[in-house]
């Protein structure tokens, strides 16, 4: 059974479709690549799974269950995850204080705890705590020791992009959206990093969706490949099969220019 | 970044067009504090008998400062600084004579025309003073000579090494603090029998008469030699305390907070009554900037109704505790009224965050601002005067009666313990509340709502709990100043209270529970309140335009505050805290390069 399950969502600003007619589903486990050229409409298209954009039309189920109408903390606390595309930390809060906030919806005390520092709250703070630590571990040496303490926009930005997964991790999603993870980035850190998300799925049982640019890291590590131009799906299926598709490469590289006269 | 540019103009010719303009500011500083009525007004107010009153305080320090800035030397990154030298001197005399001419058109402009009609202040008496009473040939010049005597010392100090600088504004600073608080070193020393030691300091003929030269010589000598006795002890203390081990430093945090626990509970014991009413009026307007600091520091919501839930607790605890109230009148203990304040103040936070939580930013400082407004005009509306009796308020409140204590105005230290025992509490909440899973919850709320809800956070419910906890507090305030005052009336609740809480929370440091404390200390305690006067009573009909002045000067200087929270001067000083932090990462990215990866 598949874990997302779209049907004919659509989305609209302002009377253009950003999104029309969309059929999309992830199998438990999967890791499904979006790609498509610039203002396909990708990220709205995560922003409406998300919530943070109301469509139009159409079906979204999570785990059977439809997330229309729900609040995206609602829909967060459903199991649903993402980062954005232009980094969007919590800049002043330090970087373990970004993976703890990140777990507020797994956690439940309020003031009583806080203001009698119960034997509950403290095994709570200890355990949100050493889970932030856990998974900023996962990025190696980097967001530990020292670095935990200090204010998220301090960090390089490859570290902000890496905190942004970590902080995506720590709301204990079952599925990941990913924006654009390796956006900006240089040829190491992207190697690196492409080798984390294979690690995603296989060490922390996350099914991710993940948006790209990057074809040598959409063909590492996707099992399918989902093409969107114009806010339509114009292709599925494996990388290879993708990659050859002569409407995909039409929507990257633009119509031959008779073609293009012929379609007026 | 190791190569440095040759100092531009080694000449070191003077910038005549920066002293000019430094010393015109410098001029017309000189006379709009005039004008505005400093100087006459703060003239009785005597610092050192009989040479200086607070009044040409306000004239002096303006001069000297200007010298200072019209010869800060701009150092760019990269750029050797250029030496300061003689041209400096000069462009510092420069704008001081500058100011002084200023003050010179000012007294030949006094002596001639009267447009007193436009400027209340064009007056007689700011001529006799500004002429020492001796007429213009013995103003002009003296005044001239001030001036640019006092920019050139501005000039001067420049070129000291910073040692004597940093001796020079302690002392300075030091002797006029010593002045200014005069009633309360008085009453302290009463209170441990120093009589002695403030009649040898002070002038003493009947009220504050302030200190005579030879104790300000005395006492500048004295605090001169302080550093060098204590040889930088302090600061090694300091350092060896911020150095220690984690576990070290909490011992020493809770010696230190013993000692203040001690001395709060202590003092008011020896301190009369004067000095107990300005620490009750301090406690009382702690106890609201520690609400507005959870509401605005915090979850970042700009309150400025905020007054709204002060007088929420106000008047509840007057219609329950009063036996003059005009509708119901129970007359219950303060204790049980509490409990119906705790009630009201949530559903006040409910009732007035729900409409307005959606908003972001300046629309809710305006709807929050008309609120607050409006509560105002209800409790003062004739609808429901039957209730809370319109502009005459409700009189008659009883005075809280804990055992053998009974706490009402007249004994001002009853009064400042009940305020210490809500703003212990209320630092406490706010303490706990800060590294709680609430607490975070706000601040990323406060860094990027949309993001936060993303993230699994009902921003909604934040920041609704973030209005009842700050309206409580400012309740538990109104409640207090209920019983304090006797009576409440809508008059105690305008929009400038609202302000002033901002003001305080802003200047004393956003966010950090040191700094709402120092700022309610030294703004309420010194300033006074908006209805409560200060330590500087004659500061009374300047109180607004010096809060407005010091709210711009810390915006430009000093954004984080008096204590700022580590957190809040590095998100404010971004850019120096970036360059060192992004250097500190190229460094490790090329470590990085040079091991397998
Ligand atoms: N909030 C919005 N309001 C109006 N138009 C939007 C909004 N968000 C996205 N769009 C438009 O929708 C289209 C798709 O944008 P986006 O999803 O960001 O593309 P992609 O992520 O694939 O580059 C673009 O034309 C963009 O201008
Ligand atoms: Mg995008």
């Amino acid at each position: 059974m598949s874990l997302l399950e779209i049907r004919g969502l659509q989305v609209t600003f302002g009377g253009l479709d950003a999104l029309s007619s969309l059929d999309f589903h992830v199998n438990d486990g999967e890791i499904v690549s979006v790609i498509g050229p610039n203002g396909a409409g990708k990220t709205t298209f995560f922003n409406a799974i998300s919530g943070m954009v109301p469509p139009t039309e159409g079906e979204i189920l999570f785990d059977g269950e439809s997330v229309l109408g729900l609040d995206p903390n609602q829909i967060t606390e459903m199991g649903i995850a993402r980062t954005f595309q232009n980094v969007r930390l919590f800049p002043n809060m330090t970087v373990v204080e970004n993976l703890m906030v990140s777990q507020h919806c797994r956690t439940s005390q309020l003031f009583v705890g806080a203001l009698f520092q119960t034997k509950a709250f403290k095994k709570e703070e200890r355990e949100i705590r050493e889970r932030a630590e856990e998974i900023l571990a996962f990025f190696g040496t980097r967001l530990t020791g020292y670095r935990l303490d200090q204010p998220a926009f301090a960090l390089s930005y490859a570290n902000r992009r890496r905190l942004e997964i970590a902080r995506a991790m720590a709301t204990q999603p079952r599925l990941l959206l990913l924006d654009e993870p390796v956006a900006g980035m240089n040829p190491m850190e992207t190697a690196e990093l492409t080798g984390l998300i294979g690690r995603l799925r296989d060490e922390w049982g996350f099914t991710i969706v993940f948006i790209e640019h990057d074809m040598k890291v959409v063909r590492d590590v996707s099992d399918r490949v989902v093409v969107l131009d114009h806010g339509v799906p114009i292709a599925e299926g494996s990388y290879e099969s993708v990659s050859t598709d002569p409407d995909v490469i039409e929507a990257y590289l633009g119509r031959p220019l008779e073609s293009r006269k012929d379609r007026r | 970044m190791t190569a440095t540019l040759a100092p531009s103009g080694s000449s070191v010719a003077l910038d005549w067009r920066r002293a000019l303009l430094w010393g015109g500011i410098c001029a017309l500083s000189l006379v709009s504090v005039s004008l505005i009525g400093l100087p006459v007004g703060m003239n009785k107010r005597i610092l050192i008998e009989p040479v200086l009153s607070l009044g040409y305080l306000f004239l002096l320090w303006i001069p000297l400062v200007f010298g200072y800035v019209a010869t800060t030397v701009v150092v760019l990154e990269g750029v050797e600084a250029r030496k300061s030298g003689v041209a400096d001197l000069l462009a510092g005399l420069t704008a001081g004579l500058m100011g002084g001419i200023g003050l010179t058109l000012l007294m030949v402009g006094l002596d001639t025309v009267n447009i007193r009609k436009p400027l209340v202040n064009w007056s007689p008496q700011l001529f006799r003073l500004l002429t020492f009473e001796r007429g213009l040939e013995f103003g002009i010049p003296v005044w001239l000579g001030i001036c640019a005597g006092l920019g050139l010392v501005g000039a001067v100090l420049h070129q000291l090494p910073a040692v004597a600088r940093r001796v020079m504004s302690w002392v300075l600073f030091g002797v006029m603090a010593v002045a200014i608080l005069e009633a309360v070193i008085d009453d302290l020393a009463e209170g441990f029998h120093l009589e002695w030691l403030t009649d040898a300091l002070y002038y003493k003929k009947g009220g504050t008469e302030g200190l005579t030269v030879t104790s300000a010589v005395v006492l500048a000598l004295v605090l001169a030699a302080l550093p060098v006795v204590t040889g930088g002890r302090v600061k090694a203390a300091v350092d060896h305390y911020r150095d220690a081990p984690s576990e070290d430093r909490r011992r020493t945090s809770l010696v230190l907070f013993g000692a203040i626990a001690v001395a709060c509970v202590g003092l008011p014991m020896i301190l009369g009554g004067i000095v107990n009413e300005l620490l009750a009026n301090v406690g009382l307007f702690l106890l609201l900037a520690l609400g507005l600091n959870i509401v605005v520091g915090l979850a970042g919501l700009l309150d400025l109704g905020y007054v709204a839930f002060f007088a929420v607790g106000g008047y509840t605890t007057s219609v329950l505790t009063s036996s003059n109230s005009p509708f119901f009148a129970p007359e219950w203990h303060f204790g049980i009224a509490l409990l119906f304040v705790v009630v009201m103040a949530a559903v006040a936070g409910l009732l007035i965050g729900a409409p307005v939580i959606r908003m972001r930013g300046d629309y809710l400082a305006i709807v929050t601002l008309g609120f607050g407004e409006i509560v105002r005009l209800l409790f003062l509306s004739d609808w429901l005067k039957p209730y809370f009796g319109g502009s005459q308020g409700i009189t008659k409140v009883n005075p809280v009666d804990i055992g053998p204590f009974k706490v009402q105005g007249s004994d001002p230290r009853s009064v400042f313990y009940l305020v210490l025992f809500f703003c212990a509490l209320a630092i406490y909440v706010s303490w706990r509340l800060q590294g709680s899973r609430l607490g975070r919850a706000w601040m990323a709320t406060r860094e990027d709502e949309q993001v936060a809800e993303a993230m699994g956070i009902n921003t909604v419910n934040a920041k609704l709990m973030a209005f009842v906890v700050g309206a409580t507090m400012a309740a538990f305030s109104g409640a207090v100043l209920a019983a304090k005052v006797g009576s409440v009336f809508p008059k105690s609740f305008e929009i400038l209270v609202s302000i002033i809480i901002l003001v305080v929370v802003i200047v004393g440091g956003m966010g950090n529970i040191a700094g709402v404390m120092v700022g309610s200390l030294v703004l309420i305690g010194i300033l006074g309140g908006p209805r409560q006067p200060g330590l500087l009573q004659e500061f009374q009909s300047y109180k607004l335009l010096i809060y407005g002045a010091l709210l711009v000067f810390m915006m430009l200087k000093r954004p984080e505050g008096l204590v700022p929270s580590a957190r809040r001067s590095r998100e404010l000083h971004q850019d120096e805290y970036l360059q060192d932090a992004w250097l500190g990462d190229e460094a490790e990215t090329e470590g990085d390069q040079g091991a397998p990866s």
